[in-house]
């Protein structure tokens, strides 16, 4: 199950962030009710959109060390995470995520084309919490 | 935007002390007060910045500090803005300043912290940007500092030693500083030999938290004369702008930058807005300002404040580290005081450091890190949460 509800979905077989849109223009928000708000249209119904899968890297960066609490740290010895934020190509956006394991420093550069995929955060013995991350088009993609 | 005076400023040395945040507040400000040589007494409002870290007495930081000093009926404000809290209480008090409410106001902030990483509250809270960036991508502090410095080696060209430099130069300037915590110089060997924290940032590049107390006393230009301050240093602006939608740039706390797809949206990038108010409100500009303070949480964010306080253009603010001019002596010293890489953050106090450090270089009091004939000097900080801090004081 997702690790947050209402971020994503892989219902059509495709992960894909979930985003709000407001109606009739090309004004984009995520997480859709908490990412803010275009001054220049009144009150307004965000609508529901699925937001690009690919993008391009606009920055990266490795994690030496494991981020506090409310983050779950699943290795032991800590396995470095890197974070991508990648510009979404229709919505020109950049979203943060995770990168597939394995993925590093060396592995990215600003422009790379990625693409988004759903994977374990963390699990219990009851079942894998998932989240989105990024990965390298060229190294994982089946299109 | 009228003047006010800065009559007097005052801090507690940054350190890793351990004790009550009180108690740095109290002794910032009874420095501050008799820097000023004025009585506690004709303080008409007392302007607290707020930590979120030391329990109920830290949200009421205006009436913490009060009630140490002794409570005298004065009109009290705490405020909360992050990063950028310092400045929001000085622009407090500027406001009951000039709108006649009060002649004498004392602005304090203090902080206590913890080691380590700074995290969310616990407790679970899906609905709280700021607990799903940790919880969802592990982005720290540090992580969207890393992505920021990684886009000036990707873009510009920068260099790790580059960001070492910064480091190098600060902490030469902070060796001076008899308020600063760590007064050691620093080598690029050092930079170099650190760990690694968020790749292409190591240790050293980042800064700590620190408890900490700064304080000032500020005043109508009329209530100065009236006591005798001739010149006394002036603040002659101060921005708390928020961004301007969309804002481009993904910066924390947030999971997502705005989206720029519509062309027809202004593109007003924040870092750079938070200067442009402060020097519109001054009536000045870059090319006016002798000395800066700005916000080092890394050594490579320094970098992008040259740039955004339009100290030069994009990509330029290597060359102007490496040529010397923002060390002191150079054309434009930045961070005299040492920065927070000297420093480290004692969050709602800094903003008012970076004031205070200001205030002695513009009364040429600053000693062994005087920058020769400052006259105007600028302060630049971004609070979480799209909070714009900068402090403009001339002479």
């Amino acid at each position: 199950m997702p690790a947050v509800e209402g971020l994503f979905t892989i219902d059509d077989g495709e992960p894909r962030l979930i985003g709000g849109r407001v109606p009739g223009t090309e004004s984009y928000f995520f997480p859709k009710h908490l990412g803010g708000a275009d001054p220049r249209v009144g009150p307004v119904e965000l609508e529901e959109v699925l937001l690009s899968r690919r993008g391009r890297v606009w920055s990266y960066t490795t994690s030496h060390y494991p981020p506090p609490p409310p983050f779950v740290v699943t290795a032991e010895p800590y396995v470095p995470i890197t974070v991508a934020a990648v510009e979404l190509e229709h919505e020109k956006m950049v979203v943060l995520g995770q990168c597939t394991t394995g993925v590093g420093p060396e592995d990215l550069e600003v422009g790379m084309e990625m693409e988004l995929t759903v994977d374990t955060l963390y699990s219990d013995d009851d079942c894998d919490y998932l989240v989105w991350k990024w990965r390298p088009v060229a190294a994982g993609s089946e299109d | 935007m009228d003047e006010i005076a800065v009559l007097g400023v005052g801090m507690h040395p940054w350190g890793k002390w351990g004790r009550n945040f009180t108690e740095y507040g109290v002794a910032a400000a009874r420095d501050a007060l008799a820097d000023a040589g004025v009585d506690y007494a004709d303080v008409g409002f007392v302007s607290g910045a707020v930590t979120v870290r030391c329990g109920y007495p830290g949200y009421v930081a205006g009436s913490t500090f009060a009630r140490a000093l002794g409570f005298t009926g004065a009109q009290l404000a705490s405020s909360y803005s992050a990063c950028a809290s310092g400045a929001t209480a000085l622009q407090v008090a500027r406001g009951q300043i000039l709108s006649g409410a009060c002649d004498v106001a004392l602005v304090v902030g203090a902080d206590t912290t913890p080691k380590g990483f700074l995290a969310p509250n616990a407790g679970d809270r899906p609905d709280d940007i700021d607990w799903l960036r940790f919880h969802l991508v592990g982005a720290t502090n540090p992580v969207y500092f890393g992505l920021h410095a990684r886009r000036r080696i990707d873009l510009y060209g920068a260099t790790t030693d580059d960001f070492a430099m910064v480091k190098v130069k600060n902490s030469r300037h902070g060796a001076h500083n008899p308020n600063a915590r760590f007064t050691k110089e620093y080598g690029l060997d050092d930079v170099r030999n650190s760990p690694v924290v968020s790749d292409p940032l190591r240790l050293l590049d980042i800064c700590a938290t620190s408890d900490g107390g700064a304080a000032m006393v500020v005043s109508s230009m009329e209530w100065a004369r009236s006591q005798g301050h001739r010149d006394p240093v002036r603040v002659a602006g101060i921005s708390t702008v928020s961004p301007t939608y969309p804002d481009p740039v993904i910066d924390l706390p947030y999971l997502a930058a705005d989206s720029v797809a519509d062309p027809s949206a202004p593109l007003v990038g924040f870092k750079e807005s938070i200067g442009t108010r402060a020097y519109d409100e001054a009536g000045l500009g870059p090319d006016d300002v002798d000395v800066a303070e700005v916000y080092d949480l890394s050594s490579a964010m320094e970098l992008d404040w040259y740039e955004q306080l339009g100290f030069c253009g994009a990509g330029e603010a290597e060359r102007l580290l490496r040529d010397g001019d923002t060390a002191i002596g150079g054309r434009l010293p930045v961070n005299p005081s040492g920065g927070l890489g000297a420093f480290g953050e004692a969050v709602p106090a800094q903003a008012i450091a970076q004031v205070c450090e200001l205030t002695w270089q513009l009364r040429d009091a600053a000693g062994a890190r005087q920058v020769d004939g400052a006259r105007v000097g600028i302060t630049v900080n971004q609070g979480l949460f799209g909070h714009g801090s900068s402090v403009i004081v001339r002479r």
